[in-house]
């Protein structure tokens, strides 16, 4: 008896803070955005992390206060997270196989008698 | 393969070094304790920026206050980067801010002390991140590659945190014989919390052993806390801060600095909720995520009109 009671005063509980912080549900489920930064011109865009945000400008934004308060960028990609196709970690044999058997792609592979190369 | 295999290989992959990542196979209790562990750094992080906001207006110069906003801004990016490594483990962050602010989440139970001197900031930079590095340095190796990752950019921009704590410290004690008793003061509040931030000693560390074992956790509680105290005596010598322990002394044997007992009692009440701020800080963070409710809903408001402009065009 009293735990069914302690459950409901529990589930009340729980009730009045749904209906307190409602808003918290209904605003901060916002888009996943994988951030990409690259660090000075020339060089390769590197994934920094992710933000949350409601659309591509904030993203940008939010982005940059997050991964860049240092000049650590001076230019940012924000793509959204689920428009990244990855391979798994399952695939990690089979799918990178073709690569394992070609050592002659290697310039090691080759014998150069006398010869130097720079 | 079946659970035990899967385990056996996972526990192989963690003893040759290698970093586990979101979609690799792990164990659910590492899960578990992953979440539990980053949600709590995150929250820490997020609760951390009420005691310093606390003086932002009342910093006693601009290059003080550019420097302390600066600081509470890396603040809230820590904690958006934890918060983000947790979220590969398959919680949201608004469920965990929500754990937050139905105060069923914990942070560490540092932030729920009160900052009541300019000082108070000096102490935090010193101690508290100070404490937080020798912490994080060794979490940055940690076995969860997001986690691991998180802490390598929080590390460097820890360190500012640390001098600029410090030298509000060495300045005061350069000053007048009431700013020299204001250090003091600050410091004699602030070491016992900053030692317990390492958490309980290892015998009463329930999850020590597992996390040793996965590398989530590398030192114990006792070995970082002894690490934190031998490298900070020296500075507090260097400036003439006694530090409030009368056993606190040098160990030609041991190579390490002896401390006197810490009072756990004090530690358990403040994380149980009966810390001086317990409440404040919740208080301030529920009123704090309602007030910037308005900037969200503008902002989806925003997002939603771009969107429709797009479609309709």
């Amino acid at each position: 008896m009293l735990m069914h009671v302690k459950k409901q005063v529990k589930q009340l509980q729980r009730k009045s803070f749904n209906d307190q912080y409602h808003f918290i549900m209904k605003n901060d489920n916002w888009p996943l955005w994988e951030v990409f930064t690259q660090k000075r011109s020339g060089l390769p865009f590197e994934h920094a992390g992710n933000v949350h945000a409601p659309d591509k400008e904030l993203a940008l934004m939010n982005a940059r206060d997050v991964y860049s308060r240092r000049n650590e960028a001076t230019c940012i990609w924000v793509v959204p997270s689920d428009a990244i196709t990855s391979s798994t970690p399952e695939d990690m044999g089979p799918f990178f196989e073709p690569s394992n058997d070609k050592i002659y792609r290697h310039p090691n592979f080759y014998k150069t008698p006398g010869a130097t190369f720079e | 393969m079946n659970e035990q295999e899967l385990e056996k290989k996972f526990q192989e992959r963690i003893d040759k070094g290698e970093s586990i990542e979101a979609k690799d196979w792990m164990p659910e209790r590492y899960r578990k304790q992953l979440i539990r562990m980053m949600g709590q750094h995150a929250h820490s992080e997020v609760v951390g920026m009420l005691p310093e906001g606390n003086w932002i207006t009342r910093a006693p110069s601009l290059r003080r206050k550019c420097v302390l906003l600066a600081k509470v801004q890396d603040e809230a990016g820590h904690g958006l980067y934890i918060y983000s490594g947790t979220e590969t483990l398959g919680i949201s962050r608004e469920q965990m801010v929500e754990e937050l602010l139905a105060g069923k989440a914990k942070y560490s139970s540092i932030f729920n002390y009160p900052t009541l001197s300019w000082a108070d900031i000096g102490a935090i930079g010193w101690l508290v991140d100070g404490a937080a590095i020798v912490n994080q340095t060794v979490l940055a190796k940690g076995s969860y590659g997001p986690y691991a990752r998180a802490m390598v950019r929080i590390c460097k921009e820890e360190n500012f945190h640390h001098k600029q704590g410090y030298e509000i410290l060495a300045t005061l004690m350069k000053g007048t014989a009431e700013q020299r008793a204001m250090a003091q003061d600050s410091i004699n509040r602030w070491w016992w919390p900053a030692l317990m931030m390492f958490g309980p000693s290892d015998k009463d560390s329930p999850n020590s052993a597992e996390l040793l074992r996965w590398r989530v956790k590398r030192y114990s509680n006792d070995e970082l806390r002894q690490r934190f105290i031998d490298r900070t005596v020296p500075q507090a010598q260097n400036i003439g801060l006694t530090l409030p322990d009368p056993e606190l002394k040098w160990n030609e044997e041991r190579q390490h600095f002896d401390f006197g007992t810490i009072n756990w009692e004090e530690f358990y009440q403040v994380i149980n909720g009966n810390g001086i701020c317990n409440k404040d800080r919740l208080k301030a963070r529920r009123k704090a995520h309602e007030e910037g409710a308005w900037v969200r809903e503008a902002a989806n408001a925003y997002a939603r009109k771009k969107a429709g402009e797009t479609i309709a065009a």
